[in-house]
């Protein structure tokens, strides 16, 4: 439909934090995504109070039991509760999620940082980075762990080097706008050093877009994570995780679903509210990126 | 846009070294002796210095680089002690599965997506918008060996329809063969389905908002002409570039999915080989995947300039 | 200033029913700072043969104004209208929506001003010359093809037959403002709208441009709606003139008449602004003071009053109605008769 075309400046908004803490809670994405994931966290953090039974707690006589009053998921094929096992892995992959978001983001701000001030670091730092970024995900991931063997420091190690780099050239994005500015060239004149320039005034321009593809970081590492254990490349048993779980379930899955269906619920939901929020935050941080694949 | 080619192809190089570097470095990785891995704990120390020596591990690393990048030249990927044949035929094999899937996988999620981006575009701000991108938010939210399973919950365990896992090549017959790959496209399918259908919608959005448009509707075009002949031309060019992208997703990321249906493509070749830690098969697999997917990317890139007159044609 | 060019004399009969008139039109946007505004009870009416120049700065709603007659914005989220539309008597406003595809084209074209964005880009000029006839008159293919390239030679573009098979990146400023208009003409309407058709084009092909128009004008007796910024096109054009104001128009009168005699303060000011070429090289040129205010925040009393040298409490307090005066003048302003008095005499002839 034709754009209206009038030329009416709106009051501006002003960009005080109060003001972009009102707009985050007032999206209806961001509240939405964001009650799931702390319910989720919430459960994981109260396991043990929510669950009697512990989850590493076998009970063969219960082997393979559908959800009932007593087993609210079900048993699994060693008799363990699996809302248990549940909980406790939601530890475990939203933990290790987590810290490849965080580290992710953390890694990525400072190389595409560096990279958009320093020409030189930069053709060699982002050739890095586009051929990490040419291995499929998954592929990359299971390549790495096939090679260091399963364990949950090597999970996050594979993902923080398969989810790096995108949030590198996201930063570096961000930054070279800021660079282009000239009150960072009259900061240089005066004789501001580097360090300076970079972290107190072209980083925080870098915050907003790194923060929502974080969020979007962190939604694909659970999903990854729960492929590779899945696979049998994740997490090692017996710790719990989502994909470790749908492992067990996978030689069951004809007379036990609910040990596919319980996990997998749950891997849903956690996805779900951080896409959510994800979008939620993109809209609200920054309303001009077009609505794409991430 | 012969330049454009050329410069594409030139920043190429650097990255499919880093890349073929970064795979070469994964056999390397393993702690402890990948040839002792490989052979198992059974081995004899004999057995594991022989296979060292197949192998070319006693020699010094950037040698063994060098020869490996050679025999890439001579698509010689080298060779699977497991499965007793050269990587590259069992590369070969493996691909008619793999492309058959993603294929379908694709035309489901492009056959859906579409419409359903252009409904919630026209429908912009009703209900029927925000229903159809609640859905695809969700849709995205659901990883595709996830909604392999749960698909093989439902149709084999539950319906007991289709005979779930399995596969018929070619050869069998065309309906055969496409029979086996439904559940599968469809998992593999959705995620892709979801992002297009985002794409679409906010491609249309943004063109429906242009002069042009507007002054189509003005000479009294009728609105599903407006809308289709116009508008949806013109958007279209951003959505194949994303439908070009997640062709190269689906056959990178059929790994899962081909191991849950059974269907010996590319990606169960990898996985398998993980599990018995046959390294050579990895690295291969890994590789020509990689190259693949970098080629239908910079292929999306190149028939984006074909396809928009204004690249085409240049300027007079 | 050059003279006021003869068009075609308007029906002499005041009894002649209206092509088009406009009856206290208000259109109101939705946006994120509540009901706006854009136009507020606009009145004017347009005969056959006429030539109306509608004036005032960006944002005074004249585009808005011209949309809203061929109904092309966002009925369901962003516009509601209030007031009539009506077109050889039958109200446009109050039609189904879908039924104004018939009127577009066939009965009332539009030239658009933003001339690098208004035509797609993918398809050729001949195809989309052939689509707007087909849309509105079924005949074989060949014949619209034909009909095309007449439009294009009508329109005064060199080697149309070749130029058919053209997009629209591929022609210069000038051609594809001639292009518009022959799509906007293809279906042969009564009237015509150009939103500012000249604004992006430089000085010699806007004479063209506007030599074009009057001909169309005179040629088929259509009317024509000119909606500029620029006074000097006006002078050059048009019949009539509606100058406007912050959604309001302030006052309507034949060409000659407003140059010689304005009678509000606003068009006095925009005419005092424009410098004379025989004037006195040193003098400052002059500026209406202040600026136009937010339609966010329109004033109480006359909305022109904070920059007008005339007014006075009643002007702040108390809005003017546009008074209807002899001679076909109409005028919003509490003094205007102290305005017609007091200005200098611009001489158009």
């Amino acid at each position: 439909m034709a754009s209206t075309g009038l030329t009416i400046a709106p009051p501006r908004p002003s960009r005080r934090r109060g003001q972009t803490l009102r707009r985050l809670l007032g999206s209806r994405m961001i509240v939405l995504g964001g009650a799931l994931i702390t319910l989720l966290v919430l459960i994981a953090v109260f396991a043990p109070l929510i669950s009697p039974f512990g989850p590493y707690e076998m009970v063969v006589q219960q082997r393979l039991k559908p959800p009932s009053a007593l087993h609210w998921f079900g048993t699994d094929n060693f008799g363990r509760d699996l809302f248990t096992r549940i909980a406790y892995g939601a530890r475990v992959s939203l933990g290790v999620s987590f810290t490849v978001a965080l580290l992710s983001v953390a890694i990525g701000m400072l190389v595409g940082l560096y990279a958009a001030y320093f020409p030189l670091l930069d053709h060699v730092l982002m050739r890095i980075c586009d051929a990490l970024m040419a291995f499929p995900s998954i592929l990359l991931a299971i390549a790495i762990m096939a090679a260091l063997g399963p364990s949950m420091g090597n999970v996050i190690l594979a993902l923080v080097v398969v989810f790096a780099p995108s949030l590198a050239r996201t930063v570096r994005s961000a930054a070279l706008v800021v660079r282009e500015q000239t009150y960072v060239e009259a900061m240089r004149s005066l004789g501001a050093s580097s360090l300076r320039i970079i972290w107190l005034h072209i980083a925080p321009n870098t915050l907003s877009p790194a923060i929502t593809q974080g969020t979007f970081v962190f939604a694909e590492a659970i999903i990854v994570e729960a492929a590779l254990s899945f696979l049998g490349v994740g997490v090692p048993p017996p710790a719990p995780s989502w994909g470790g779980i749908l492992f067990d379930g996978k030689v069951a899955i004809f007379t036990a679903w609910w040990m596919t269906v319980g996990p997998g619920l749950f891997i849903i939901l956690a996805v779900l509210g951080l896409n959510l929020s994800g979008d939620g935050l993109r809209d609200v941080l920054d309303p001009n990126t077009v609505k794409a694949a991430k | 846009m012969r330049e454009y080619i050329i410069k594409r192809l030139l920043m190429l190089i650097p990255v499919l070294f880093i890349v073929s570097l970064v795979v070469f470095s994964i056999i390397h990785l393993t702690p402890g002796d990948p040839a002792a891995v490989m052979l198992g704990e059974t081995a004899t120390q004999a057995e594991i210095d022989a296979l060292r020596q197949r192998l070319g591990l006693d020699q010094p690393l950037f040698g063994q680089y060098l020869n490996w990048l050679g025999g890439l030249f001579r698509f010689d990927l080298g060779y699977s002690y497991f499965m007793r044949q050269p990587v590259a035929e069992a590369i070969r094999d493996r691909i008619v599965p793999t492309t058959s899937l993603a294929l379908l996988a694709e035309f489901f999620a492009i056959v859906t997506a579409i419409p359903l981006g252009v409904a919630a575009a026209v429908r912009r701000g009703t209900v029927t918008d925000t229903a159809l991108m609640g859905t695809s938010l969700l849709g995205m939210s659901i990883p595709s060996f996830l909604l392999g399973l749960f698909l093989v919950l439902i149709f084999a365990v539950w319906l007991r329809w289709l005979p779930v896992a399995g596969y018929a090549p070619l050869q069998a017959g065309l309906w055969p063969h496409l029979r086996y790959l439904i559940l599968p496209a469809l998992a593999l399918g959705l995620i892709q389905m979801a992002l297009i259908a985002r794409m679409t919608r906010s491609s249309m959005l943004e063109v429906l908002n242009t002069n042009y448009i507007n002054a189509a509707r003005a000479r009294g075009l009728r609105e599903w002409l407006v809308v289709y002949r116009h508008a949806l031309r013109n958007a279209f060019i951003p959505i194949l570039t994303i439908i070009g992208h997640s062709f190269g997703v689906l056959v990178a990321g059929a790994a899962v999915v081909e191991t849950i249906f059974n269907i010996p493509g590319l990606g169960q070749l990898i996985v398998n080989s993980v599990g018995r830690r046959d390294y050579t098969v990895i690295q291969g697999g890994v590789l020509f995947i990689t190259l693949i997917y970098l080629l239908i990317n910079l292929g999306t890139d190149l028939l984006y300039g074909l396809i928009d007159p204004r690249v085409r044609l240049g300027r007079r | 200033m050059s003279a006021v060019a003869e068009t075609v004399t308007p029906p002499a009969s005041a009894a002649a029913a209206p092509l088009l008139e406009l009856d206290e039109l208000v259109v109101r946007f939705r946006t994120e700072n509540g009901l706006l505004t854009a136009v507020d009870g606009v009145s004017f009416g347009l005969q056959s043969g006429e030539v109306l120049g509608v004036v005032g700065e960006s944002g005074c709603g004249k585009s808005v104004t011209a949309q809203a007659i061929l109904r092309l914005y966002d009925e369901t989220n962003l516009v509601r209208y209030g007031g009539a539309v009506t077109f050889r008597g039958k109200n446009l406003l109050k039609l189904p929506r879908a039924a104004m595809v018939d009127y577009r084209g066939p009965r009332i074209g539009m030239v658009f001003q933003d001339l690098s964005s208004s035509i797609d880009p993918v398809y050729t000029i001949g195809f989309q010359l052939v689509e707007t006839i087909l849309a509105h008159q079924p005949m074989p293919p060949r014949e619209a093809e034909a009909k095309a390239v007449d439009l294009l030679r009508l329109t005064g573009i060199p080697s149309p037959e070749r130029r058919i098979n053209d997009y629209p990146h591929q022609i210069s400023g000038g051609m594809k403002q001639r292009v518009m208009i022959a799509l906007a003409l293809a279906c042969e309407p009564e009237l015509l709208i150009a939103d500012e058709p000249t604004t992006a084009l430089d000085v010699t092909i806007q004479a063209q441009i506007l030599e074009l128009l009057t001909d169309i004008n005179r040629s088929r007796a259509m009317g024509v709606i000119m909606i500029t910024h620029d006074l000097g096109v006006v002078a050059e054009i048009c019949t009539r003139v509606v100058v406007m104001y912050l959604g309001q128009v302030v006052e309507e009168a034949p060409v000659a008449a407003l140059f010689a005699e304005p009678r509000h303060p606003y068009t006095q000011g925009l005419l005092r602004s424009i410098p004379a070429l025989d004037g006195d090289r040193a003098q400052e040129l002059y500026v209406i003071p202040g600026t136009v205010p937010s339609l966010l925040a329109v004033p109480a009393g006359c909305r022109f009053a904070a920059r007008c040298p005339y007014a006075d409490a009643q002007c702040r307090t108390e809005a003017p109605p546009l008074e209807v005066l002899r001679n076909g003048r109409k005028v919003r302003c509490w003094h205007h008769e102290v305005v017609a008095a007091t200005g200098e005499v611009r001489d158009v002839g």
